[in-house]
């Protein structure tokens, strides 16, 4: 007993530096994996309370930009509003019938209040939370295109895993011919990223436009992510796949969150198919 | 117990100085330098390690909430907290010193830079294996040590310089 008290005595520093140094490695290996909710997030109430604040000053520098891609965005969507159908007259216009409507997705709006893009695992942070009805795996989008996935959630933030994260996965396609790939990021250049596991008989060239695919519960199909920038081919397999996003990563501010409104129902079925 | 105070303040204002002005530079696209770590620099020098201990855990730990980081700069700064007495002994050579009278404009040029140097250089390779999380990148992190080392140094011994009066 003497002992082991001596012992303790002498490398008490020692064990405190370990104990220590335990927490932080659990902490670090639980941001490696994907699927397991951290501790460490800046989803609290302090982090959160702090970038809000600092957000409030930081938004008058983005002011110009936000405003001319915003008003792009609504002169986009009134032309898309002006379109008329050739066969509905004035008239069965009027009878706008909502029983006969069907939402798949609900848009809703947020400010991300701290951006980061110089890490491998990037995360961002907006100030809504479950008060406003977020939760994990929702989709992050602009007028430009994708920015990420939802997912610690607090009251009045979440953070966001951004697009320039290494374990960022999103399914895609090439715009016109439905060939799949999957999205991700190879940490070097926050401009471009990479297409994977795109098949063999597909054709790519150069400045085609690249979509999400729609083939999982997050992302509705169709939104924007960017142009091919480069690609190498050996053995007619693709090899690396360079695609420049539309997004400017390093000056985003306001951004849409996508909720996937038959989210539970398409997790039942799959989940009944699998028992 | 007003050291104690002090170094609360000090620790409150390198968190905000880190988060708010250091990790939005960004310069060339993707170097922020870790600022932060200047406090174990400017910790008084003592045999009794707890405190040291606790307060760069928790240093390393309250810039990972901010920048979502998980442990990465908790495991960091504490590395170098524990690593601090051993390396500034067998940079000067010494097997113990006079603790009290110890202050980092006391020890001589080229004596401080390595000892500053050494340390910027342990914690940022830390940070950026435990970032990049592969071995397979490992020209990748060296290089992202080296440029943001020379970043980070540059700036504490500017800090040094400025702000310490010389003994």
């Amino acid at each position: 007993m003497k002992q082991i008290i001596k012992f303790i005595e002498k490398y008490r520093y020692f064990i405190l530096f370990l104990m220590l140094e335990f927490f932080a490695f659990f902490f670090t290996i639980q941001t490696h994996s994907y699927h397991r909710s951290k501790f460490v997030n800046s989803a609290n109430i302090i982090t959160g309370g702090f970038y809000n604040k600092i957000s409030e000053v930081n938004d008058f520098f983005y002011l110009k930009s936000e405003n001319q891609r915003l008003l792009k965005e609504n002169t986009t969507l009134k032309n898309i509003l002006s379109l008329e159908s050739i066969d509905i007259d004035s008239i069965s216009k009027q009878l706008l019938d909502s029983t006969k409507q069907f939402r798949r997705y609900g848009y809703s709006s947020a400010k991300i209040i701290s951006n980061n893009y110089t890490n491998q695992n990037n995360f961002l942070l907006i100030n809504k939370g479950f008060k406003n009805g977020i939760s994990a795996e929702m989709a992050v989008v602009n007028s430009k295109g994708i920015i990420g996935v939802t997912k610690s959630v607090s009251k009045y933030n979440a953070t966001i895993i951004s697009v320039l994260n290494g374990y960022s996965q999103i399914n895609t396609k090439i715009k016109g011919n439905d060939h799949f790939g999957t999205l991700s990021w190879d940490g070097k250049d926050y401009r471009t990223l990479q297409l994977k596991d795109l098949p063999r008989q597909a054709h790519i060239k150069i400045g085609d436009t690249i979509i999400t695919g729609g083939k999982s519960t997050i992302f509705p199909e169709g939104i924007l992510v960017g142009v091919v920038k480069s690609f190498e081919i050996s053995n007619k397999i693709f090899k690396k796949i360079d695609i420049t996003l539309f997004n400017d990563m390093s000056s985003i501010s306001n951004v849409n969150i996508i909720t996937n409104l038959h989210k539970e129902d398409i997790l039942k079925l799959e989940t009944n198919n699998n028992e | 117990m007003s050291n104690l105070i002090q170094n609360i303040i000090w620790f409150i204002v390198l968190i905000i100085l880190q988060v708010l002005i250091f990790n939005n530079i960004n310069l060339f696209g993707y170097i922020n330098p870790l600022f932060y770590i200047i406090f174990i620099f400017y910790f008084p020098l003592k045999k009794e390690k707890t405190s040291l201990l606790l307060f760069s855990f928790f240093l390393g730990l309250s810039i990972d909430f901010f920048s979502d980081t998980g442990g990465i700069n908790a495991a960091a700064t504490l590395f170098i907290a524990y690593f601090r007495l051993p390396i500034l002994l067998t940079i000067l050579g010494k097997s113990d010193f006079d603790y009290l009278l110890f202050n980092i404009r006391s020890l001589s040029f080229t004596k401080s830079f390595w000892y500053i140097l050494s340390l910027t250089f342990i914690h940022h390779l830390i940070v950026f294996t435990l970032d990049f999380f592969s071995l397979n990148e490992f020209g990748s992190i060296l290089m992202k040590t080296i440029s943001t080392t020379t970043f980070s140094l540059s700036l504490i011994f500017l800090a040094i310089i400025l702000f310490t009066k010389r003994r």
